[in-house]
């Protein structure tokens, strides 16, 4: 007895910490949480923003548990996809809070990831050193939305078939190889059970894997540079005796108890959706959907989900079809480009000029304006409202060059401002 | 024996394996990226169609399948062709210079015989269906409006020979398939001349 518990607390740790050894010597588990989690150093004026990063993996979680149990009930083909969702909805026991759980996660991603974004255009968290960082989002985005595009397209509804012609039939737009392109993408001469098939696989599998790896590189990227934060000033230029950051608070607990309040009234929200407003009248799941697909019948007004429609909007902005299809190709690579855009050296909105304000604004308010017109049919009105949202929405990022260097900036403060 | 690295040397062989590597994933993945074209499968299924027009009344359109895309047939009244010419100043490309059609249907009624006009009848901006809207000066492309088709999704306008009108988001006039008469009263859609020997 005595030895035994002498070797449980003893100098050399006990059994316990003698298996720690072991198999920290073979897989280096406790450094991963250390660099990681427990001695990762994040800056102590974190606010309401920077819920958003670790929302979007508890929504990546939800996608990747629920999408395994729903493709254990679905069939990928053009005569039974339609029923497997109805089979799923009515006759597999909980299939319909399943479903409704990937259905409604998918626009929360789309929440999340847009708050997120816009949080780094508040703070100016792309720019320097974390251009690589905003990249590697970037492609998180992308990914995404394809991701996104191709689930849409599984139920098999009226609007998933419409939505992929469209979609599909925008590669047809690129001069010379463009028709050849969409066949290839089609496998077919139109969507048909072949699309139906590869695009399953490259929901279920290839996609889910690229963003899963892209999320390790976000993190790992967010780790090698360190988080900004709302003052938009570097917390590793004053550290501790023992080199940790003087502004910085451990990851855990610190945060994972702050990010835990959060998730859990994500929670709340998300659960109202989910069990009271599951389509969200019609802009989760849209009506039209609802109907088989059906190639010799076009919904009577095709609009893809809501969180497509800005780039919709400025696709239809445009009466041609190539410069509309460059366009919002162009909506979306102009992110990529941000960080070299921006000229002006002060990172956080907090300290930049009302220049940068007031484009901002103007962009955020097109953004949500475009969203709403690819909403709405392309007639009259909402196409001189597209067109003039559209050119704000450019010239946000076109302009940026310029009024960066305009701007009368405030002075940035040396520590982070915190008042406790 | 030196043991000094013999850097060209080595600078070489690098160069020659990660071209030989670089050869190798290209052909590799040759198979894969080959998987996805049309299957033998899709493509007997997308065989030409034979289709019989004999209860086709002037004026009317039917609809036929081909390759799962629409195929138009409409017999075109008189009146109808007579408007075509006075559309040109209204279209995008009248003369059909820079739109997808076979030879012979190259010409003002884009049409074998200008009766019978035969179209894809998916919208060149974006795939969708255009309605029929064969009455003058009625629907959505007002009081003006001389006859064709208009696609709901994103306000393209056609005329009765599937020819773009300027204010449309499209580009070029709707597409016509390669088709034949094999009789006077049926048509072979997918195949530029019909076979040879009497199906009909």
């Amino acid at each position: 007895m005595g030895t035994s518990s002498e070797q449980m607390t003893g100098t050399n740790g006990g059994r316990l910490a003698a298996l720690n050894r072991w198999f920290d010597a073979r897989f280096p588990a406790h450094k991963l949480i250390r660099e990681h989690v427990s001695e990762y150093y994040a800056p102590k004026n974190f606010n309401f923003w920077y819920y958003f990063g670790s929302l979007a993996i508890v929504v990546l979680v939800i996608q990747v548990i629920t999408g395994i149990f729903l493709a254990m009930s679905y069939t990928p083909s053009d005569t039974e996809a339609f029923q497997s969702i109805e089979y799923i909805m009515r006759d597999v026991e909980w299939g319909w809070l399943i479903r409704y759980l990937h259905s409604t996660g998918a626009s929360a991603f789309f929440i999340v990831v847009y708050l997120h974004m816009f949080r780094a255009l508040l703070y100016g968290s792309y720019k320097a050193p974390r251009e690589l960082l905003w990249i590697i989002g970037m492609l998180i985005y992308v990914a995404l939305m394809a991701e996104g595009f191709f689930g849409y397209v599984l139920p098999w509804g009226n609007m998933s078939y419409w939505g992929a012609q469209v979609i599909v039939s925008l590669f047809g737009a690129i001069p010379g190889i463009g028709e050849g392109l969409a066949e290839w993408i089609r496998g077919d001469y139109s969507i048909s059970d072949i699309t139906l098939n590869r695009f399953f696989a490259l929901h279920v599998v290839a996609v889910p894997l690229l963003l899963i790896a892209l999320v390790v590189a976000h993190i790992l990227a967010l780790h090698e540079v360190g988080s900004n934060n709302p003052d938009g000033v570097e917390i590793k230029k004053h550290k501790k005796p023992d080199g940790t950051p003087l502004d910085g608070i451990p990851f855990h607990p610190y945060y994972t108890y702050k990010d835990l309040v959060g998730t859990g009234f994500f929670l709340i929200l998300f659960a109202i959706v989910v069990f009271f407003a599951p389509t969200l009248g019609g802009y989760f799941l849209e009506p039209p959907n609802f109907e088989p697909a059906n190639p010799l019948n076009t919904p009577e007004h095709i609009a893809p989900v809501w969180y497509f429609t800005p780039y919709y909007a400025i696709l239809r902005a445009v009466p041609d079809k190539l410069v509309g299809a460059i366009l919002m190709g162009l909506a979306i690579a102009l992110f990529f480009f941000l960080p070299w855009l921006d000229r002006c050296k002060v990172k956080s909105v907090r300290y930049r000029g009302w220049i940068y304000k007031l484009f901002l604004a103007a962009f955020a308010v097109s953004f949500l304006v475009l969203m709403y017109l690819g909403l709405q049919p392309a007639q009259g009105t909402y196409v001189i409202l597209a067109r003039i949202f559209t050119a704000v929405y450019f010239a946000f990022f076109l302009l940026m060059p310029i009024y960066t260097q305009l701007e009368k900036t405030k002075p940035v403060p040396e520590r982070v401002t915190f008042h406790a | 024996m030196s043991d000094e690295v013999d850097k060209s040397r080595r600078q070489f062989l690098t160069a020659a394996t990660m071209t030989t590597g670089a050869v190798g994933a290209v052909l590799a993945a040759t198979p894969f990226v080959a998987s996805w074209q049309p299957s033998a499968r899709a493509r007997a299924l997308g065989a030409p169609l034979e289709v019989d027009i004999s209860k086709l009344d002037p004026g009317a359109m039917m609809t036929v399948q081909w390759r799962k895309l629409p195929v138009w047939i409409v017999r075109r009244t008189k009146e109808m062709l007579a408007q075509l010419p006075r559309n040109a100043d209204r279209l995008k490309d009248p003369a059909s210079e820079k739109s997808d059609q076979p030879e012979y249907a190259h010409n003002e009624a884009r049409a074998r015989k200008p009766e019978y006009l035969v179209l894809v009848g998916t919208c060149t901006h974006l795939g969708c269906l255009p309605k029929s809207r064969f009455q003058m000066g009625v629907g959505e492309g007002g009081p003006d409006w001389p006859g064709g088709f208009f696609c709901v999704c994103h306000g393209s306008m056609f005329d009765l020979a599937g020819r773009v009108f300027k204010e449309s988001p499209a580009s070029v006039n709707l597409q016509v398939p390669p088709y034949d008469f094999i009789s006077d009263t049926v048509i072979i859609v997918g195949a530029d001349t019909a076979p040879a020997t009497g199906v009909a």
